[in-house]
């Protein structure tokens, strides 16, 4: 058994419907330290947001089926009743959503939304709670908290409610976090503030924090290690830094060479992924990522369309895992879409 | 690259040569103040939005001018009044050298195939209940560009021309993915052949993957049938990639403007260099370390009540007294470059004393001097002058 803080295990969520099964999430592991961010990169409807919140146990009372094992400290989360799970949620784990003006009651203040999160775990009195939801809206950088705690969600600007979210979402110091997209509706200077916060708070707290994002900025800037998704499995896993510089994934080539950057040669080409998302109700056979790779000539045979690879070390080992058949994705990188994308780095890694 | 769209084209149309020096847009002190009304049984104006506020620029046949900043700070205003959805409370925008900022309804229809936009949310820019052949073909029929007969054909060839199968003009746009809904927008803006088209926000709605297929189709179409862009993006990444000019935007003004390269490498408002830092880079992480970010405090000010002077004053940190009290003109610092700012420089360059005191008859903190004179030739107006003031040597030079 493992000995990870968070160890996530062959974790499968599949949603029943009228027309299939919606395999939302097919067999993912990793694991997660404390102290430790993993940023989770994907497009929509790859599964990395089902994922997170089935580890809050939000999937309960819904169709699911969930299979695999969520390992928080050594207790399986999938394993809990109900009661048990509400126990842990919003104070072991806890979730900062993407939206916070829809995330946010606009009836209530915000000051007694967050205290709320606090008295549903603590025996204290309303006023103890507001008195310590004043104190996390100050550690989250609210000027004037005694005076904002009492403002409703509307009043806030996008920026500050991003603020309230989070101080909702550590008032209880969970020790795990699930940021989904935390900073996607905001402007990059506000990102910066909130990026720079959840960094500084998890210093402090030692909190471990998964962060769900399709912005490879964010995830350089953020996270020690990468997973990346695509159609509800797991295509590539390592270190921020093994990843970016070293990825072996035409998927993940893809993202990379599809974003423009402020820094390199603004002539560079932008080699976009063509076609679109697959259907999880009917996702290709094989390698579900087949039909868009530009790169599955390079497998000897129909590979690539018949058989799934599975998730393997690399050529280059350790950590770093990839789930494609291209035996040598390393020297392809280099050779190919390195000197399309930053020519310059290519002296360089 | 004037070849215009292949059938039907009245002649005449993009027979511009495109090499002219008059600007195709030129946009001169334009204003937008949005009446905010009060609560009372009269609802009296108590006051403004100053939504655009004095922003002047210029877009010629076949470029790209780039327009970034936070939201709130009237970058979709400013397109919305080039297209003229709003009608602009002063300032001029000059189409082909006519101001069309005031014109009646009856008299922009003629525009209206000019000037096209694309919009940021395809989920919402789209009509529902109507076919895509429906929504690209209604520009057709209300201009009466085309035969009724003939537009079906034409209607096909533009959904070709933007990467879409022509058989699906049957189909509605729920059947699209995003990706494919904003070709639709894109689709349904050229079908008039629009010499310009605004662009607000036309991939920040779409994933990664597909984004770069949309501003790649875009680059495609400036190159193939010579249309100007005004690009509306918060994206500073993607902007630099599309834009060989930009203007960056701050509560209704523009504070910096210039080719891509002075911009992205020597900013030298605190603003844009603020943005700039900001921005997530994952170059900079593949290869090792975070630069260092000039973190801005607070919130953007209220453009009701905006803060005297310079309106970034009370988010700089190299706001002095002068700030508060004159506001900055947008003064040219290099062949292609203009800065609004008291204190310009690229980072730990600003100069320690006003550069723009003497010429505004200030003394260095901002109160009327005058023994200083005042020089008129600032160059505050839309386009580059052919002087500029040189920030190291503080002389100016000529190009």
């Amino acid at each position: 058994m493992s000995t990870s803080f968070l160890s996530v295990n062959d974790l499968k969520v599949h949603f029943p419907t009228e027309d299939g099964l919606v395999k939302a999430t097919d067999g993912l592991s990793f694991d997660l330290e404390r102290g430790e961010t993993l940023g989770i990169v994907g497009e929509s409807g790859s599964g990395k947001s089902v994922s997170s919140s089935t580890i809050l146990g939000l999937h309960r009372g819904s169709k699911a089926r969930v299979s695999g094992e969520i390992l928080l400290d050594g207790v399986d989360l999938l394993t809990l009743s109900d009661e048990e799970m509400r126990q842990r949620r919003g104070k072991d784990v806890a979730m900062i959503f993407q939206d916070p003006l829809s995330a946010m009651h606009p009836y209530y203040t915000v000051g007694n939304q967050i205290a709320e999160a606090y008295r549903v775990h603590h025996d204290v009195s309303k006023k103890a709670a507001k008195a310590r939801a004043v104190e996390m809206l100050e550690r989250v950088g609210i000027p004037q908290p005694d005076r904002r705690v009492d403002d409703y969600p509307h009043q806030f600007s996008g920026g500050m409610r991003q603020r309230a979210m989070i101080a909702m979402g550590l008032i209880n110091d969970p020790s795990l976090v699930i940021a989904d997209e935390p900073t996607t509706a905001l402007d990059v200077t506000v990102q910066a503030q909130i990026l720079d916060l959840l960094q500084d708070l998890q210093t402090e707290f030692q909190t471990a924090i998964i962060l769900i994002t399709h912005d490879l900025g964010v995830v350089a800037e953020m996270a020690d290690d990468v997973l990346v998704m695509y159609a509800g499995r797991a295509v590539e896993y390592g270190t921020v830094k093994e990843i970016l510089t070293h990825p072996e994934m035409p998927y993940t080539w893809g993202l990379l060479s599809s974003v423009p950057d402020v820094s390199g040669d603004p002539d560079a080409a932008l080699l976009p992924i063509p076609g679109n998302p697959p259907s999880l109700l009917n996702p290709p056979s094989g390698c579900a990522f087949h039909p868009r790779c530009t790169h599955r000539d390079k497998v000897a045979g129909d590979l690539c369309r018949t058989q799934l690879p599975d998730l393997v070390p690399g050529p280059r080992g350790g950590v770093h895992l990839k789930r494609c058949h291209l035996s040598d994705p390393d020297v392809i990188y280099r050779a190919e879409i390195l000197p399309e994308i930053a020519p310059d780095l290519v002296e360089e890694l | 690259m004037e070849t215009p769209m292949t059938q039907d084209v009245p002649a005449g149309r993009h027979s511009a040569p495109s090499g002219s020096a008059a600007p195709l847009l030129e946009v001169d002190d334009l204003r937008m103040w949005f009446p905010v009304k009060g609560s009372g049984l009269i609802r009296r104006t108590v006051g403004h939005v100053q939504a655009v506020d004095g922003v002047s620029f210029q877009v010629r046949a076949g470029q790209s001018l780039g327009l970034v900043g936070e939201s709130g700070c009237g970058k979709s205003t400013t397109g919305r009044l080039i297209t003229r959805l709003y009608e602009p409370t002063g300032g001029a925008i000059r189409f082909e050298g006519e101001d069309i900022a005031h014109r009646s309804a009856r008299r922009l229809q003629p525009l209206r195939r000019e000037i096209q936009m694309i919009f940021q949310d395809p989920y919402t820019s789209l009509n529902p209940r109507h076919t895509v052949g429906t929504i690209i073909g209604a520009p057709l029929a209300i201009h009466q560009v085309v035969p009724k007969d003939k537009i079906l054909g034409r209607v096909q060839e533009l959904l070709e021309i933007v990467g879409l199968n022509p058989e699906h003009y049957n189909r509605y746009p729920h059947e699209f993915s995003g990706g494919q809904r904003q070709r639709i927008g894109i689709a349904r803006a050229l079908t008039l052949q629009p010499k310009l088209l605004v662009a607000d926000e036309p991939v920040s709605a779409l994933d990664v993957s597909i984004q770069a297929q949309v501003i790649n189709l875009l680059s495609d179409l400036q190159r193939e049938f010579g249309i100007a862009f005004l690009f509306i993006a918060h994206d500073l990444a993607i902007v630099r990639h599309f834009c060989p000019e930009i203007a960056v935007m701050y509560l209704g003004k523009i504070v910096e403007i210039g080719d891509r390269d002075s911009l992205y490498s020597h900013p030298s408002h605190p603003y844009t260099q603020a943005l700039l830092s900001a921005v997530p880079d994952v170059r900079q992480a593949a290869v090792g370390g975070r630069r260092e970010r000039i973190r801005l405090t607070g919130d953007v000010p209220s453009p009701i009540n905006p803060p005297s002077g310079c309106r970034f004053r009370t988010r700089c940190h190299l706001a002095q007294e002068i700030c508060a009290k004159v506001e900055p003109p947008l003064l040219q610092i290099g062949p292609k470059h203009k800065v609004a700012c008291h204190f310009p420089g690229e980072i730990g360059k600003a100069p320690e004393q006003p550069i723009t005191a003497r010429l505004l008859g200030v003394d260095q903190h901002g109160t009327p001097d005058p023994g200083a004179e005042s020089v008129t030739e600032l160059g505050t107006g839309p386009g580059y002058s052919d002087t500029w003031l040189d920030l190291q040597n503080r002389t100016v030079v000529s190009g």
